[in-house]
């Protein structure tokens, strides 16, 4: 792996920048691995670079049908925070948000974290008594959220207007340590700082069938590039997940609906932090190239197509138009959308499954692209130790049937 | 936005209708006498299907009335709808 610094920047740029390698070798399949990964998002790369940097598994491969980081990874608002309602999220999701502190210089490789704050804004009296319950319940576990009163959330974000709309904007909740990252380098940075360990990245790689042997315990894939034996396989397939598993009889609690989200042209920075809107149903944030980055809601019904309907990001765009009035006349550049896999209960499912040497890590439903280091350190844990590591020990697939389910579904009352 | 064919009251757009889920899922009867697993099944495990889906719709903004469609799920092209009641049609259909 070539390191990337500032020196060598300089160096070569007195070359014209030339001599910069690939960043990851184009590996062709080989007959057999040491585990699996199927699914080339971050979750996956991650997943496969904990198992080689901390399990010592330097003998495995991901399988990607695709390009790696072509799916939701590269499809979210980037949106990064902690402050889930419920103890096991919240224990989860800050893991994640630990781990992006210092991400860059682990990977080598500049994801652009920004803690910039990530505003929830509350625009009725139960948006404000659930919010004020989350900022009390992630106190209490450690998670910094604050209360902050419509004067103060303008002050914290010029731009809001707070007064005349027909949904008032009353208080918010903010979470300073919040923010966004750059999505393509995380999938990038991950791919290259495991393939450096020797993890081989197979793009254009579908996986068509799931081999067990006779005692039932998962064996290999078949895959449109041959067969590949592998004694452990971890699923990380967002929105085909359901599709994945079934090749190995596994049927999961998941539906895949269709996510939407836009650009704007890009700006001179305007936009100090990202704010968000359940009720009236809008994210946005400015990215460093200076796109307004606005998420909008999920479509009603499921779907694999990778778009969604109109009225879906007008109804996002009316909301933004209404809290930041500066922008009724910025034009949308593009739109598109991702297959986001969602449980029952709103929360992931990180472990094993009824197959021996079968792991899976679904069910991020619209939230998933925060938790992208958390969710890909613990279940490289899993899948190197057969056991779930204590933070994603709730999230088993069991829960829907003994009943403990995490349910940020109620907690937030919305996709989020 | 899809355009969607009630089959009471014909084409309309989709904001006209509410989504609701997978069709033809049977309410186990005797509830009580159910295996955990399987009332979890029946409760949370959906086909999820990448193809041809039948699901329920409502024609909230319309006629109110609940009715089944068969749509594939990676075009999102309607295959047929049909009322409630009526057993699910060949998958194919006209597009």
């Amino acid at each position: 792996m070539q390191p990337f610094s500032g020196l060598a920047l300089l160096l070569r740029g007195l070359t014209g920048q030339k001599g910069w390698r690939p960043q990851w070798r184009n590996a062709e399949p080989k007959k057999s691995y040491d585990a699996l990964i199927i699914g080339g998002g971050g979750h996956g790369l991650g997943a496969a670079y904990y198992l080689a940097a901390e399990h010592g598994f330097t003998n495995i491969a991901v399988l990607e049908k695709g390009w790696i980081g072509g799916g939701n990874t590269g499809r979210n608002t980037t949106i990064i925070r902690s402050n889930y309602l419920f103890d096991e999220s919240a224990a989860l999701y800050d893991h994640a948000v630990k781990m992006w502190g210092d991400l860059s210089q682990v990977l080598n490789y500049n994801v652009m974290f920004s803690p910039r704050g990530v505003m929830m804004l509350a625009h009725t009296v139960h948006d404000m008594q659930v919010f004020k319950r989350h900022v009390y319940a992630n106190r209490a576990s450690g998670v910094d959220n604050e209360w902050l009163t419509p004067e103060e959330a303008k002050a914290f974000c010029p731009p809001l207007n707070i007064g005349d709309i027909r949904y008032p904007v009353i208080g918010a909740a903010l979470q300073r340590r919040g923010g966004t990252a750059r999505h393509d380098a995380v999938a990038w940075g991950y791919a290259r700082a495991a393939d450096a360990l020797g993890v081989d990245i197979i793009e254009n790689c579908e996986v068509t069938g799931i081999l067990k042997d006779p005692s039932g315990r998962v064996a290999g894939v078949e895959t449109t590039r041959g067969t590949i034996h592998a004694p452990r396989i971890g699923v990380s397939a967002a929105g085909n997940t359901s599709v994945v598993m079934k090749l190995a009889g596994v049927h999961l609690p998941l539906e895949s609906y269709p996510l939407q989200a836009l650009v704007s042209e890009p700006v001179k920075p305007c936009f100090p932090c990202v704010v968000m809107s359940n009720t009236i149903h809008a994210y946005i944030s400015q990215s460093d190239k200076g796109e307004l980055v606005i998420g909008a809601g999920t479509d009603a019904y499921t779907s694999y197509t990778q778009r969604g309907g109109l009225h879906i990001t007008s109804h996002a765009l009316e909301a933004i138009c209404e809290l930041f009035p500066m922008f009724r006349r910025m034009k949308m550049l593009r739109s598109w959308g991702g297959i986001v896999d969602v449980t029952p209960d709103r929360s992931p499912i990180i472990g094993k499954t009824p197959v021996p040497g079968l792991y899976v890590n679904c069910g991020w439903g619209t939230g998933g692209f925060k938790a992208t280091p958390g969710s890909a350190h613990v279940f490289a844990w899993t899948i190197a130790r057969d056991e779930p590591h204590p933070i994603n020990a709730p999230f088993t697939l069991e829960r829907f049937r003994d009943g403990n389910l995490i349910d940020e579904a109620a907690a937030a009352a919305v996709a989020h | 936005m899809l355009l969607i064919n009630c089959p009471y009251c014909g084409e309309r757009p989709e904001p006209e209708f509410v989504y609701g889920g997978q069709a033809h899922i049977a309410r186990p009867a005797q509830p009580a006498g159910v295996e955990a697993q399987d009332w979890a099944d029946y409760l949370y495990r959906r086909d999820n299907v990448r193809g041809v889906h039948a699901e329920r719709w409502r024609h909230t903004r319309g006629c109110g009335r609940f009715f089944n469609a068969l749509r594939d799920t990676t075009t999102d092209h309607f295959l047929a709808t049909y009322k409630v009641g009526e057993p699910r049609p060949a998958a194919g259909g006209t597009r």
